[in-house]
């Protein structure tokens, strides 16, 4: 009985895509249209706008940050030295340390946002009271400036004068340093980012559980599923589509993360919650501009070649089913 | 549907577009600062901290009320780093400010003033600059900027009223200053020593209030230094590190050392709950302003070599106003005249309103003697030939990561030879953006 109704749900799902899902494969839109020929869709000119940003913005600037990594760069001049940042930057005494701990940065901080985005959304889809008013409170945080919350959590997690140590001694608890122990400030700062952040992932979760029909709870129900199975057999399977996207923008993110890490801790107790990104912007701070160039070209690179892997092996998966 | 048009054609539409809007953002506000009715408009950059944009405000008052065909317009930037960028970017696409303050020593040498700078040897007030100053805004000969002020020199803080309480004097060598503290550490009322790493800058007066100790005893210290035959892993310089994590090992600091911020460190040894607090004499002038009842009860001490002999004041020189290139014709002598009058006797008496913290380098220029008590101590060092240049004047070599590696040594998280060696590969990556020889 159980089988049937995970069979149908299974073989649907082939059908049956979360909006996000079918937006990548391109959808059906293009053959719809009154195109003349099968080439472009637009007048060059009609382009050129985006065209001129694009490169002025974006391809400019990168090829050029390619030549500054292989330069002393003082913004007033610079000279050409080979390979000689890059292996100045591998050689940076906080490399290792600034990379294990963007890794643990976006891995808490990925895993807390799909967790606590699917079970949010899950609620937040059923039918609990003032759903549209919790939805907001939920998302609110997104809105907000990176920086003023970074500010604030710091006001507020002071050890000595901070509202959340001093509502813990109320109760006799003496709360840890926050941001001040060294083995604590990292995982701080993910977890107020995950408080931030996890407002997008429990939208786009909404989006892929309000997709999942009906009618497959149903048959559920009837055939006398439990509330774990539905969840283990129609709802997971069904919102991986939307997973994919939560998990890898989070990760995205998390290698990125810099931000609030800057206005929480700047990286410190000393170089405690140093990720790359900070590393690199203190050496840009510094005024090693070349340096700091060659940094963000690895960081480049190795955000490349761990997103773009994912990205394929899940569009596989989604294909695959 | 209109047709595509031939390729070439949208590429030369595409260059043109890009040669525009190369060319709107290469024009500068700056042109359209002289207006018709025969008056120069002016602008002066100074950096953000609340007393430099009042003395700011108040010296353009008073330079446009004795220049009246001049106007001065102030702009403010933030200090540290986020500012140097700022500093390096608005002179490399030439968007500098007419006048603006900048650090003097190895940030200015930082700046290319060759390259970006007016110089300002002829002046005439070049004479009245104290000749200890000049090379800390010169290359060559060629002087570069004028004194903004006081020099603050670099020390412990220390309060009076404990001292007294607790029977203790001033310390001239380490052991007396580490015996100080533990008299004041069993006592139990006070912290011995504040320590404030919620502003990192703050732990690196360990190591930067220590260089004029090591220059007294190795007096080519420094420019070995620079030659890189001289490091921070050994010895005698290896103390500075080594004296930071004695006190802390010791449990000399206050307990919320990791979070407290410079504001709650002079509020600390102003009121007396901490006895010392390691820091620039610029402290002294924030006591005047935020604690005026409790000014006579501190006093400020060089921070004490391990031989007494050694022990001396360390100072670090007052930033500069500078001239950039950009700057030209009438604005240029516009902008000489504003200098100018920085340098004159009533340009110093704005200066003194703003609190002082240490001795003027400009000899137009005198100490009053309404100052703190402080303050006439330090003057004593300076008189008495017990005072020397902070090392970012003498060498400039300053690597950018000391006040990361002065937190961690100073909380107990790395040892102070790994701190030094880990300061000494930092220092190697400025010397060798700086293009010197030897690294």
């Amino acid at each position: 009985m159980t089988e049937t109704v995970m069979h149908k749900a299974a073989s649907s799902s082939r059908v049956v895509e979360s909006p996000l899902s079918s937006q990548k494969r391109g959808g059906g839109l293009k053959r719809g249209g009154g195109q003349k020929r099968g080439g472009a869709q637009y007048s060059l000119w009609f382009l050129l706008p985006g065209a001129i940003l694009f490169l002025v913005l974006f391809v400019v600037p990168t090829i050029s940050s390619f030549y500054f990594s292989l330069t002393r760069w003082t913004l007033f001049d610079s000279e050409f030295i080979g390979l000689e940042n890059f292996v100045t930057f591998f050689r940076e005494p906080m490399l290792l340390q600034g990379f294990t701990n963007t890794f643990i940065y976006a891995l808490i901080t990925s895993v807390g946002k799909v967790a606590i985005g699917l079970a949010l959304a899950m609620f937040l889809t059923s039918g609990v009271i003032a759903r549209g008013y919790l939805r907001a409170v939920v998302f609110f945080p997104v809105l907000v400036s990176t920086i003023g919350i970074g500010i604030t959590f710091k006001v507020l997690l002071n050890p000595y004068h901070g509202l959340v140590n001093q509502s813990l001694s109320v109760f006799g608890i003496e709360g840890p340093g926050w941001l001040t122990d060294p083995h604590l400030a990292l995982l701080t700062v993910a977890a107020v980012d995950v408080w931030k952040g996890v407002g997008v992932s429990t939208l786009i979760f909404m989006a892929g559980l309000v997709a999942i029909p009906r009618d497959y709870y149903e048959a559920a129900t009837v055939d006398g599923v439990g509330g774990w199975q539905a969840f283990r057999f129609i709802t997971l399977p069904l919102v991986r589509p939307a997973m994919a996207t939560v998990i890898l923008l989070n990760v995205i993110s998390g290698l990125r993360s810099f931000d609030l890490i800057w206005a929480m801790t700047g990286g410190g107790p000393g170089f405690t919650s140093d990720v790359i990104g900070s590393v690199i912007y203190k050496q840009y701070q510094a005024g090693f501009y070349g340096l700091s160039t060659a940094g963000n070209v690895v960081l480049f690179v190795v955000v490349a070649a761990i997103t773009v892997p994912m990205q394929l092996a899940f569009r596989r998966r989604e294909i695959d089913q | 549907m209109i047709e595509p048009k031939p390729l070439r054609r949208n590429l030369a539409a595409l260059a043109a577009l890009s040669v525009a809007s190369i060319a709107m953002t290469g024009c500068s506000v700056g042109s359209f600062g002289s207006s018709d009715d025969g008056k120069t408009t002016i602008t002066f950059q100074n950096f953000n901290a609340a007393d430099a944009v009042k003395a700011s405000k108040q010296m353009i008052a008073a330079f446009e009320e004795e220049n009246p065909d001049i106007t001065v317009k102030l702009d403010t930037i933030p200090g540290g780093s986020d500012g140097d960028n700022l500093v390096k970017t608005q002179l490399s696409t030439g968007d500098m400010d007419d006048v603006f303050a900048y650090n003097s020593g190895s940030l200015f040498q930082a700046i290319r003033p060759e390259q970006n700078l007016v110089p300002l040897t002829e002046e005439s007030w070049v004479e009245t600059v104290a000749p200890s100053y000049l090379p800390a805004v010169s290359v060559g000969e060629d002087v570069y900027g004028a004194p903004s002020g006081t020099s603050s020199p670099g020390g412990v803080l220390y309060n009076k009223t404990v001292y007294e309480r607790l029977g203790l004097s001033v310390p001239t060598a380490w052991d007396e200053f580490r015996a100080n503290n533990e008299k004041i550490l069993a006592d139990g009322e006070v912290t011995p020593i504040e320590q404030t790493y919620g502003d990192s800058w703050t732990a690196q007066m360990f190591v930067l209030a220590d260089f004029a100790n090591i220059a007294a005893a190795e007096p080519t210290w420094a420019a070995e230094y620079t030659e890189n035959k001289a490091h921070y892993a050994d010895e005698p310089a290896l103390q500075s590190f080594t004296n930071q994590q004695q006190a802390f090992d010791d449990g000399f600091f206050n307990e919320d050392f990791a979070s407290a911020t410079y504001d709650d460190g002079v509020r600390a040894v102003a009121t007396g709950t901490a006895a010392h607090y390691p820091i620039l004499s610029g402290a002294i002038s924030a006591v005047e302003q935020n604690y005026p009842e409790n000014i006579d009860d501190i006093g400020m001490f060089a921070l004490p070599a391990k031989n007494a002999a050694d022990t001396r004041l360390t100072v670090f020189l007052a930033s500069a106003f500078y001239i950039p290139k950009s700057t030209t014709g009438e604005k240029l002598a516009a902008a000489k005249k504003f200098v100018a009058f920085t340098q004159s006797a009533k340009g110093c008496s704005i200066f003194l309103e703003g609190g002082v913290s240490g001795p003027f380098v400009n000899s137009t220029c005198t100490l009053p003697d309404s100052v703190p008590e402080a303050v006439q101590g330090l003057q004593q060092y300076v008189d008495d030939g017990k005072s020397g240049a902070a090392l970012e004047y003498l060498s400039p070599l300053k690597g950018p990561s000391l006040p990361q590696l002065a937190v961690e040594v100073g909380s107990g998280i790395r040892p102070a030879a790994s701190g030094a060696q880990l300061y000494d590969e930092d220092v190697k990556k400025q010397a060798k953006q700086l293009g010197l020889a030897g690294w």
